[in-house]
C-alpha cells in the first residue's frame, strides 16, 4: 500500500508537470480547449462516482452542482470582479452546502426516488437562476477575462493547468476515501443499508460526508467554466447533458475502483471531442446514448470489470 | 378574479392532458417499478410520427395517433424484454442501472428525431387548432378541449380495462404479488410484458394529443419528465383515477403560477411539487402502499 501511494504521487506530479510543460511548448490553442473539456469530464466523473459509486447514490443532479459553480463565478466576477482561486474556493463552500442539503434528502429517500429528487432539485435551481435577473437572467451574460498572469502566455491555458490541478485533487480524495475507512462504510451502506446501520455503521455521517464532499467537488470544476466560455446562460451552464455524461463515463469506466471514471471519461470525452469536431454535437449525443446503454446492459461493472474479469479468467487457467 | 377562475379552467383541462400523458407511466413505473424515465421520450417520439403522417397523408391527428398505436405496442414489447433480461432477471440494483438505461434510450431518440426531424417546432394541421370556444368572458381553445375530451375517455378505457378484464386484473395482481402469480401457473413476465405494451401504445394518442396542444421540439421530454413523474407519484403509485386527480392539481397549479408570476417559473412548478411529495408523502396521495 505504501510503495502504491508514492507510485501515485509521483504519477500525479509527472501529470501535472505534462500539463505546465504542455503550456509551455505547444503553440496551437486548440489542444487546450479540448483538453480542457476532457479534464473537466475526468474532475466531474471522479467526483460523482464518490457518491454515486462508492455510496450507490445515483445522482442526476451534477448538472445542479456544475451550473451553480458557474454561477457563483459569474455572481462574484460581476459584483466583485474576484479573482479564479477565490471563485473554485467560493463554488466549493456552496457546493459543501448543497451536498450537505442533498444528504438529508437520502434520509427520506432511496433508489430510484432519491434519483429522481436530484432531476428535480436541478431543473427547480435552474428556474430560479433563470429568473435572476442580476446574473443575466434566461439570456445569458457575456464575462471578461481579467489580464492573465505571468506565468502562463493566455488564459485558456491557465485554465487549462487549473482544471489539471482540480483533477490530481478529486482522485486523491477519491483514493483516499476508497482506502480508508470511510470507503469500506460507504460499500457496507451500498450493499445493504440497514445491516450497515446494524453492525455500527454510521450511515448517516458518511453519507452526509460523501454527499458533501462529492457537492464540493462538482462545484469547483464548474466554477473555471464561465471564465472559459466567457458567456453563461441558464440552460447550458444547467444541461442534463453534464448529468448524464458524467454517469455514463462513472459506470463505463466502472465505479468499484477510483481509476474507473478516469477511464470512462478519457475513453468518452476524447471520443466526444473528435466526433464534435469531425461530424456534429449530435451524433456526439448519440455516441453518448449508445455507449450508456451498450454498458449497462453488456457490461454492467464497466471497463474495470471487464479487466478484472480476464484477469480471473487467466489466473484460473493457469491453475487448473 | 376573472384571471383566476380562466386559470383554473385551464388548468383543470390542462391537468386532464397531463393526466393523458401519464397514464402509461402510471402503468410501467406505478404499477410494473420500471424506473421509465424514456416514457416522455417515446411520448414525443410518438408526436413526430403524428406530425409525419398529419404533414405527408393529411390524417387527422387523433386518427394518426389511432394508426401508431400498435407500433408503440410492440415498441413496448421489445422494450420491457430487453429490461427484464438486462436488469430484472440479473436482480441487484435493477432501479439504478435501469434508470441510467432509459436515460440512454431517452438520448438516442432525442437525437434520432433530431436527425429526423431537426431542431425546429412541429405542429399538427387539423380544423379544431387554433381556434376557440367563447363563453361569456371565457376563451377556451378548442385543442384544450379536444385533449380533455380524449383524455377523459382514455383514462375511463384504462380504468375499465384494468379493472374489469381478466387481462386488466392479471397486470394488477402481478403488481401486488408476483410469487403468487407464479404458483398459481401463470407467468408474470408474460403479464408485466402486455402491461408494458399497453403502457407505452397508449402513448400513440398521447402523443397526438401532445402535438395538438401545443408544437413539440425533440428536447420536449426534459419538460415532461418532471410532469409526468410528478403525476404518477403524486397519485400514487399505480392508481388510474389518483392519476387524474394529480394531474389535474398539477394542471391548475401550473397554470395559476403561470398567471401569476409568468411563464420563466412554470417549469419549476412539476418538479417543485414533486420534490414536496417525496419529501412529505412518499406513498402519494391515493397510495397503494403504506
Amino acid at each position: 500500500m505504501k510503495r502504491n501511494g508514492i507510485a501515485f504521487w509521483i504519477g500525479a506530479a509527472l501529470f501535472l508537470a505534462a500539463a505546465l510543460l504542455m503550456t509551455k511548448v505547444v503553440s496551437n490553442q486548440y489542444p487546450f480547449f479540448a483538453g480542457y473539456v476532457i479534464l473537466q469530464f475526468i474532475a466531474l466523473a471522479v467526483a460523482w462516482s464518490i457518491l454515486g459509486g462508492y455510496a450507490g447514490y445515483v445522482n442526476f443532479g451534477t448538472s445542479a452542482f456544475f451550473g451553480v459553480g458557474v454561477y457563483s463565478s459569474v455572481f462574484l466576477v460581476k459584483a466583485f470582479g474576484a479573482p479564479l482561486p477565490v471563485q473554485i474556493l467560493t463554488a466549493a463552500a456552496i457546493g459543501a452546502l448543497m451536498g450537505f442539503a442533498l444528504g438529508l434528502l437520502t434520509l427520506r429517500m432511496q433508489g430510484i426516488f432519491f434519483s429522481i429528487a436530484t432531476i428535480a432539485l436541478t431543473i427547480i435551481i435552474e428556474t430560479a437562476v433563470t429568473n435572476w435577473r442580476y446574473v443575466g437572467g434566461a439570456a445569458g451574460i457575456q464575462i471578461q477575462r481579467p489580464p492573465v498572469s505571468a506565468l502562463f502566455d493566455n488564459y485558456v491555458q491557465m485554465l487549462f493547468f487549473v482544471q489539471a490541478v482540480l483533477v490530481v485533487l478529486a482522485v486523491a480524495i477519491s483514493r483516499y476515501i476508497q482506502n480508508s475507512w470511510i470507503g469500506r462504510g460507504l460499500q457496507a451502506l451500498k450493499d445493504d443499508e440497514l445491516a450497515a446501520e446494524c453492525s455500527g455503521v454510521p450511515t448517516l455521517r458518511l453519507k452526509l460526508l460523501a454527499c458533501v464532499i462529492s457537492g464540493a467537488l462538482l462545484c469547483a470544476v464548474g466554477a473555471p467554466s464561465a471564465m472559459y466560455l466567457q458567456f453563461a446562460n441558464p440552460e447550458s451552464a444547467f444541461n442534463l447533458n453534464y448529468s448524464v455524461s458524467t454517469l455514463a463515463m462513472s459506470l463505463i469506466g466502472g465505479t468499484a475502483h477510483w481509476s474507473g471514471p478516469i477511464i470512462g471519461a478519457i475513453l468518452l470525452g476524447t471520443t466526444q471531442q473528435l466526433l464534435t469536431v469531425t461530424i456534429s454535437s449530435e451524433v456526439n449525443v448519440l455516441v453518448l446514448g449508445v455507449m450508456l446503454v451498450l454498458f449497462v446492459v453488456g457490461a454492467p461493472e464497466g471497463i474495470i470489470g471487464l479487466i478484472r474479469r480476464i484477469f480471473r479468467n487467466r489466473n484460473e487457467g493457469r491453475e487448473s | 378574479m376573472d384571471l383566476l377562475l380562466d386559470a383554473v379552467v385551464i388548468g383543470v383541462l390542462l391537468g386532464c392532458f397531463y393526466g393523458a400523458v401519464s397514464l402509461g407511466l402510471s402503468v410501467s413505473f406505478g404499477l410494473l417499478d420500471v424506473p421509465h424515465v424514456a416514457h416522455p421520450a417515446f411520448l414525443v417520439l410518438a408526436s413526430y410520427f403524428v406530425y409525419f403522417l398529419n404533414e405527408h397523408y393529411a390524417i387527422d391527428p387523433l386518427v394518426a395517433g389511432l394508426l401508431i398505436t400498435p407500433l408503440f405496442f410492440a415498441f413496448g414489447l421489445v422494450a420491457y424484454r430487453i429490461y427484464y433480461e438486462t436488469f430484472e432477471k440479473r436482480g441487484s440494483d435493477a432501479g439504478v442501472r435501469g434508470i441510467a438505461f432509459f436515460f440512454g434510450v431517452a438520448f438516442i431518440i432525442e437525437v434520432l428525431i433530431i436527425m429526423q426531424f431537426g431542431v425546429d417546432q412541429r405542429s399538427v394541421t387539423a380544423d379544431y387548432v387554433g381556434k376557440a370556444l367563447r363563453l361569456g368572458d371565457l376563451r377556451i381553445p378548442y385543442r384544450l378541449l379536444v385533449a380533455f375530451g380524449v383524455a377523459a375517455v382514455l383514462t375511463i378505457l384504462l380504468t375499465l380495462y384494468l379493472s374489469r378484464t381478466f387481462m386488466g386484473r392479471a397486470i394488477r395482481a402481478v403488481a401486488q404479488d408476483q410469487e403468487a402469480l407464479r404458483l398459481m401457473g401463470t407467468n408474470p413476465i408474460r403479464i408485466k410484458q402486455w402491461a408494458f405494451g399497453i403502457a407505452t401504445a397508449v402513448l400513440g394518442v398521447a402523443g397526438a394529443l401532445l402535438i395538438i396542444v401545443a408544437p413539440v421540439e425533440p428536447t420536449l421530454d426534459r419538460a415532461y419528465i418532471g410532469r409526468t413523474f410528478c403525476v404518477v407519484v403524486m397519485a400514487g403509485l399505480g392508481s388510474m383515477s389518483g392519476t387524474l386527480v394529480a394531474a389535474i392539481i398539477l394542471g391548475v397549479a401550473e397554470s395559476i403560477v403561470l398567471t401569476m408570476f409568468g411563464a420563466s417559473w412554470a417549469p419549476a412548478i412539476s418538479f417543485a411539487m414533486l420534490l414536496g411529495v417525496l419529501a412529505v408523502r412518499p406513498q402519494g396521495l391515493f397510495g397503494r402502499r403504506s
